[in-house]
């Protein structure tokens, strides 16, 4: 049935069709008609965010934690050029986001009117998609288009500029209806493909799984077919940054993370091994290295469902373009049905090489003295939280590679770090959007100082809602990464990597009407860790860590896998010219 | 799709050959691209050779079927056989693209472009201008006393062969469309 109805009462006709219950905004002249219309109606809330880059991350973590897109509502100009940051974040880690934007009135675009910016010019290359709408009775039809694209496929962000005429004007409504459209990307895996790969899986001696975000991507039932596959072949698995939470890591085929800061037993698997099966990752710089020396000895399988992403970085032997869910289900038909083979005594002694390479045991430290290191906060916060189904948020930088290493995903959708783009500021806003999906569960933003206080004003939103997220600053007074880097590259001179006239988070959290935890004695640690998961509010902690500890395992830029710097190494003259120019 | 003779689906197996063995010879390929004739998907296809560091030598753009909003963008470009595989790629995921052809390696095809060119000369060179444009098959469609303007279709080569000659007849001026392909036969 088509209605007639203003351009702006379609919108949020449209988002209740698709199912929409939170969006995340801020208001101005060009979306006021929109707004109006929010005012107007109870089966969606609007979260009003403090700048409108947090709402973009919010919706983030929000669409990451639930497997649904986020819906961001903003105005035109600044509001929409705010975004921009968001966007590009979401783009790079694949999440899927609908963000409406404002616009001047169609007749008077172009004239440098009031807040007139070329959003689509702007947001062409950050967003998977984007569309200008000049005319309201096609403004629900590409409303729900924008979901289609956002959800089908590689997910990503897609943005839909609304002039204020438009909204204004009355139209017909379009329903919600099955996509007609000709994007329809194949989830089905090439069957031959699929075959080939398990007939590689049933001879392989050295396999390893190499598993990344598109399996998160993929759902909660990709990661369930991950496992049984995992546990039917006994082969070693490990994860990207983006994958974590894929695969258990209290399974005992777990290799933890691998990459620039991986775990070592990970990073030697994957360069020795003989089979890598990539399934939804994307060959990353952090995770190859140097590409000449990237497991130079393997045969090597991508599932992936976006074309572009085969043969970009790393040539591969046995494509499979599809979705992981699908895939895996077609893999583990066929390879049940041939009866269940694998090369289980080659497999044996591969385990006995991984299980020297565990023994190295490249994650220890040890704590001693009044001060705390960031590793001993870290498996405290794990050891304490453990029994929570909890949500980890991270901000960037060697905070957010600690936790990666430091504390334990068993479930997918319980991560939300910023990957790709690796932006600072990321995590806190992400967790209030973590929060709003998931009122009742532990939502923990595991911060640097630095990054913290770039998105810092979401406190009052998190106030505002009654969110009781955790934000859990790792406090080195230092721009850490940065001056791990300069550390190893630049003779330890530290430029502007300080950060100076830190606020007394305390205070700053008493300011919002949260509550505020100091701590900074090894010893008062977990009691304080219990006082913050105890507080049924909003928690700034303020923990100050060792200020110059550095985060490894790390690959140097450069280098191979298999030549990697651990904890205790001298950190002077390890890269070279041609190193350091990568980043 | 009629007026265009491309068979639906095909892309999947033509345009990416997943399996390509790759050099590092810097190769030339035509490519055919069918987009939504929207606004902005030119700026999508520019936009992302530019992003990404490739090249574009040429590049036409029409609506090719009205009643279809289709457009058809014709790139030359070049790079290694890896860089062409991922130009496809990249191509194909733009949602208002419906199809990527790689008209280099999907058999015979045909390559026209149209070219203008303003010579200006008197005497002996204007005569060897205009002998030559004959030979070129190209066809005067403007004169003055002093100049011509020479229209001439072909092939890339031939328009960079006759410029060539004209050159040092007096050439003043030079339009190009750059260049329209389509697959022979069926
Ligand atoms: C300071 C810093 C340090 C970092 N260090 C590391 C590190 O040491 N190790 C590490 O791993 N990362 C690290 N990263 C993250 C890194 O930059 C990349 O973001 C990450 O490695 C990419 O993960 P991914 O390969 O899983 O790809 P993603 O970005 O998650 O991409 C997913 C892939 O899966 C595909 N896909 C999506 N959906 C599906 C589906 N349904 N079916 C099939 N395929 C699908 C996509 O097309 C894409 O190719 C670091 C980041 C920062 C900021
Ligand atoms: C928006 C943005 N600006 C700059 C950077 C570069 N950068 C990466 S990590 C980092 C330091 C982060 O410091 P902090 O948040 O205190 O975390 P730490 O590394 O000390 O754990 C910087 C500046 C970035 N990633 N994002």
């Amino acid at each position: 049935m088509t209605r007639k109805m203003t351009g702006a009462k379609m919108i949020v006709q449209a988002l209740i069709d698709q199912g929409v219950d939170t969006i995340f905004g801020y208001p101005g002249g060009a979306v006021l008609p929109i707004y109006d219309e929010v005012f107007q109606q109870n089966s969606i809330k609007h979260v009003l965010v403090r700048h409108e880059q947090g709402a973009v991350h919010a919706a983030e973590g929000y669409a990451r934690s639930t497997g649904k897109p986020g819906v961001v509502l903003v105005t035109s100009g600044p509001g929409a050029t705010n975004a921009v940051t968001g966007l590009t974040d979401a783009l790079l880690d694949s999440i899927p986001l609908v963000v409406l934007t404002g616009q001047v009135p169609t007749f008077m675009i172009g004239s440098d009117a009031f807040q007139e910016a070329d959003t689509v010019g702007i947001t062409r290359p950050c967003t998977k998609h984007n569309w200008l709408v000049k005319d309201t009775d096609k403004l629900a039809g590409v409303l729900h288009e924008a979901f289609h694209v956002a959800t089908s496929g590689r997910p990503g962000p897609v943005l839909v500029d609304i002039p204020k005429d438009v909204q204004f004007a009355t139209g017909q409504y379009e329903p919600k209806k099955p996509s007609v459209s000709h994007y329809q990307p194949p989830v089905k895996g090439d069957m031959a493909a699929i075959t080939e790969l398990v007939e590689a899986i049933e001879s392989a001696k050295r396999p390893v799984f190499y598993t990344g975000g598109g399996v998160i991507n993929s759902g909660p039932a990709a990661s369930q077919l991950l496992r049984e596959l995992v546990e039917a072949t006994g082969f070693p698995i490990t994860s990207t940054l983006m994958g974590l939470g894929c695969y258990p890591a209290s399974g005992d085929k777990w290799l933890g993370m691998l990459g620039m800061h991986g775990l070592y037993e990970a990073n030697m698997a994957m360069h020795d091994c003989d089979l890598m099966i990539n399934v939804g990752a994307r060959f990353d710089d952090r995770i190859t290295g140097v590409v000449d020396m990237f497991s130079p000895k393997s045969k090597k399988a991508h599932i992936d469902i976006d074309p572009s992403s085969i043969n970009k970085i790393i040539r591969v032997d046995i494509p499979i373009v599809g979705d992981v869910g699908h895939v895996l289900e077609d893999m583990l038909k066929i390879w049940k049905s041939r009866g269940r083979k694998t090369n289980s005594e080659a497999v044996a002694k591969w385990w006995k090489k991984i299980n020297e390479w565990r023994s190295i045991d490249c994650l220890k430290f040890e704590q001693k003295g009044k001060i705390i290191k960031p590793q001993y906060a870290l498996s405290r916060l794990e050891a304490l939280t453990k029994k929570y189904d909890r949500y980890i948020c991270t901000e960037v930088g060697q905070h957010q590679m600690w936790a990666a290493q430091y504390l334990n995903f068993e479930d997918p959708n319980r991560w939300m770090t910023s990957g790709g783009l690796g932006t600072m500021g990321y995590g806190f806003p992400a967790s209030i959007g973590v929060q709003m999906a998931h009122p009742d569960a532990l939502v923990i933003n595991v911060a640097g100082e630095a990054s913290w206080l770039m998105n810092m004003q979401e406190m009052g939103t998190a106030m505002q809602y009654g969110l009781p997220v955790k934000q859990f600053i790792l406090n080195n007074e230092r721009l850490g990464m940065v001056r791990q880097w300069q550390e190893l590259l630049h003779g330890e001179r530290y430029s502007q990597s300080w950060s100076e006239s830190l606020p007394d988070f305390v205070k700053l959290a008493e300011a919002f009407g949260a509550k505020g935890i100091l701590c900074s004695d090894p010893d008062d640690l977990d009691d304080a860790i219990m006082e913050m998961l105890t507080y049924n509010g909003p928690v700034i902690f303020d923990c100050l860590v060792e200020k110059h500890e550095n985060c490894f395992p790390m690959i140097p830029s450069g280098k191979a896998h298999n030549d990697m710097m651990l904890a205790g190494v001298d950190t002077q003259g390890v890269i070279d010219a041609k190193g350091s120019v990568l980043v | 799709m009629s007026p265009l003779k491309i068979k639906k689906g095909s892309t999947s197996h033509s345009a990416y050959n997943l399996r390509p063995n790759f050099s590092d010879v810097i190769e030339r390929h035509t490519l055919a691209v069918l987009v939504e004739n929207e606004p902005g998907v030119l700026a999508r296809v520019i936009g992302l050779f530019s992003g990404r560091g490739y090249n574009i030598d040429s590049l036409t753009v029409a609506e090719v079927d009205h009643t279809g909003h289709l457009s058809r963008i014709t790139i030359v470009t070049s790079g290694t056989p890896q860089v062409i595989e991922q130009i496809k790629a990249q191509l194909g995921r733009i949602v208002p693209v419906h199809e990527v052809h790689d008209l280099t390696v999907e058999g015979p095809s045909v390559e026209r472009e149209l070219a203008m060119f303003k010579v200006s000369g008197t005497g002996d060179k204007r005569v060897e201008a205009l002998r030559l444009a004959d030979i070129f098959r190209a066809n005067v469609v403007d004169s003055t006393l002093e100049t011509f303007v020479f229209e001439i279709t072909g092939a890339p080569e031939k328009i960079d062969a006759f410029a060539e000659l004209m050159r040092p007849l007096g050439l003043k001026d030079v339009a190009r469309t750059g260049v329209a392909a389509l697959p022979r036969g069926d």
